[in-house]
């Protein structure tokens, strides 16, 4: 029988995320570095150490990472990933590079060794599509002409996590470099076959899943995601890779449904796994790496305005769209911790988690207030070339073709 | 004019118009049914300034109002073909030759088949003035008739 210590400490810690939370709405950030800092407050070394719940907070933090990557490919449809990969593979490439090497240098010259490498330039490399989704809506970017390249240069790094996913669980299985091209290879093999059954039959999957019952869909759905991730997991393809093909194969109605069911899941079960990596990180852990988190959250701010700047150019937009889509990709969050949680589940180098945290952190936090004062900046730049802004109305002068309609309509009257 | 059509992964379409006088308008057609209405900056067309959220309910309203506009114009042309009539604003000029005149001393109806229907006075509206009615410099009137009768009536205000 569970011990009613159990039910108060996780009573306790929900209470307390759900304060947080009411917290990051008042300021409107993200909460996902509140969540990291209750984790580390209650975890070993911190202020208020819970060890009893610590069972079910594991398992809760495993579902949250399968729920995270779920919804994610959700979000998409098969078509648009395909159609992605075809215009943005250029633009996505040069992301890639940028923003994983500085992370592959820092853990190259820490002397961390290959594994913890590949694990680190995933932690700089991607953007939380979660706080930029939100940073756009907040601040009205969504009509603007270099979101449809924001939103592609993300689509595109969800394909390479669901790539690199499998390669690195299968290297920090320490099964080497054949045992990564294995993985690869069946990860790439379960890929295509999704995304063929999605493309091509897509109806099936959905008439198997879909029900005029929220409930009984609630239970397919998440029974269906938490089975394909477990069958991912054992054939070392990664839980949260099946999670996230599920997700691609199911589009259409069926995909807005389900996702509006399962974000209440999603949301308890994410901010379970961000405290549960905070539970598992000493704060003690944290001011000897503060210097490199800080050097490379600097670094992080200037490769992803670098790929902003490429994607939005490419997409011929000017400076002030091209300096908005590089801060909108600054903010890190929930993959980079995903990935870090990761490495350190399996004993990869005991500062790699302090670092993603402390890294993850700066972002989360730097990153929508860099993206609130991009613009008053880019403003500057542009009334320094001298331009008057009067009222926004139509004024100027017609073209000769419409003065001569509205001429005649005036002299025929009614 | 042309129509701009983007994708937004995992948000919907994006659709933008130039119009002929140079600005830009957007709509964005999330999968929820959502339709957001955009503003395009004048000086920097890369950027939104307004961006009105619309409910499917709300979307369909204000294109029933802006479509039926069109309608109604595109009714008004027809019938104006159908009947073969013009209707026509003529300025009594200083120097006409009815400056002064009544309205039965042109004979317009039996020259040109076209009928004097109104005169604008003032800015007030005069309608079937009768024979009897002297026209004053300044005034406007309006006849109606064949293409041919409405010239003629003016070619007779200004010159006789």
């Amino acid at each position: 029988m569970h011990s009613a210590v159990q039910l108060i400490e996780l009573g306790a810690i929900i209470l307390a995320l759900g304060l947080l939370g009411a917290v990051s709405v008042r300021f409107s950030i993200s909460p996902i570095p509140l969540y990291l800092i209750a984790g580390l407050a209650f975890g070993s070394g911190g202020i208020l150490p819970l060890t009893d719940s610590e069972e079910f907070v594991s398992i809760g933090a495993e579902v949250g990472v399968i729920l995270l990557l779920f919804t994610l490919g959700l979000e998409y449809t098969a078509p648009e990933l395909v159609g992605t990969l075809r215009t943005s593979a250029p633009v996505g490439l040069a992301d890639l590079v940028l923003n994983a090497a500085p992370g592959v240098a820092v853990a190259l010259i820490l002397g961390w060794g290959p594994v913890a490498a590949v694990a680190m330039g995933g932690i700089t490399y991607v953007t939380s599509s979660g706080i930029t989704a939100k940073v756009i809506g907040d601040l009205g970017w969504l009509g603007n002409k270099e979101t449809p390249a924001i939103l592609s240069i993300l689509v595109f790094e969800d394909l390479v996590m669901a790539a690199y996913l499998p390669i690195l669980t299968a290297l920090l299985a320490g099964a080497g470099l054949l045992g990564g091209a294995a993985a690869l290879g069946i990860a790439a093999a379960t890929i295509t076959v999704i995304l063929f059954i999605a493309l091509r039959h897509g109806t099936l999957v959905e008439r198997f899943v879909s029900s005029p019952s929220e409930e009984v869909l609630l239970l397919k759905v998440l029974g269906l995601t938490l089975l394909v991730a477990g069958i991912a997991q054992q054939l070392q393809v990664s839980a949260a890779v099946g999670a996230f093909l599920v997700g691609i194969a199911l589009s259409g109605p069926l995909a807005h449904t389900a996702q509006k069911l399962l974000a209440p899941l999603r949301d308890l079960f994410a901010a379970v796994f961000f405290v549960f990596f905070g539970l598992h990180t000493d704060p003690a852990d944290l001011p000897p790496v503060l210097g490199i988190a800080a050097l490379l959250a600097v670094t992080g701010v200037i490769t992803k305005m670098g790929s902003g700047w490429i994607a939005a150019r490419r997409a011929g937009v000017a400076t002030t769209g091209r300096l908005r889509a590089g801060a909108a990709l600054v903010p890190r969050g929930e993959f980079n911790i995903v990935i870090a949680g990761l490495a350190v589940s399996a004993g990869i180098s005991a500062s790699l988690g302090p670092l993603a945290a402390a890294y993850v952190l700066m972002l989360a936090v730097t990153g929508p207030v860099l993206a609130r004062g991009i613009v008053p900046l880019a403003e500057r730049l542009r009334l320094k070339r001298a331009r008057h802004r009067g009222p926004q109305t139509d004024d100027a002068p017609l073209p000769a073709t419409l003065t001569d309609n509205t001429a005649q309509d005036a002299t025929t009257g009614p | 004019m042309d129509v701009e059509r983007t994708a937004l992964p995992g948000i919907g379409l994006q659709h933008i118009m130039t119009t002929a006088r140079g600005r830009q308008l957007g709509v964005i057609s999330h999968r929820t049914g959502r339709r957001d209405l955009v503003v395009y900056d004048k000086e920097d067309p890369d950027s939104s300034i307004v961006t009105v959220a619309l409910s499917a309910d709300e979307a369909s309203a204000i294109a029933e109002l802006l479509g039926t506009g069109r309608v109604v114009e595109h009714l008004a042309e027809l019938h104006r073909q159908v009947e073969g009539l013009v209707t026509q604003k003529i300025p009594i000029t200083p120097g006409s030759p009815y400056d002064g005149h009544a309205l039965a001393e042109t004979r317009c109806r039996t020259r040109t088949g076209a009928s004097i229907v109104a005169v604008v006075r003032e800015g007030q509206v005069i309608a079937s003035p009768r024979p009897d009615f002297v026209f004053n410099a300044g005034d406007v009137v309006v006849a109606v008739g064949t293409g041919e009768g409405t010239v003629a009536v003016t070619q007779i205000l200004s010159n006789g």
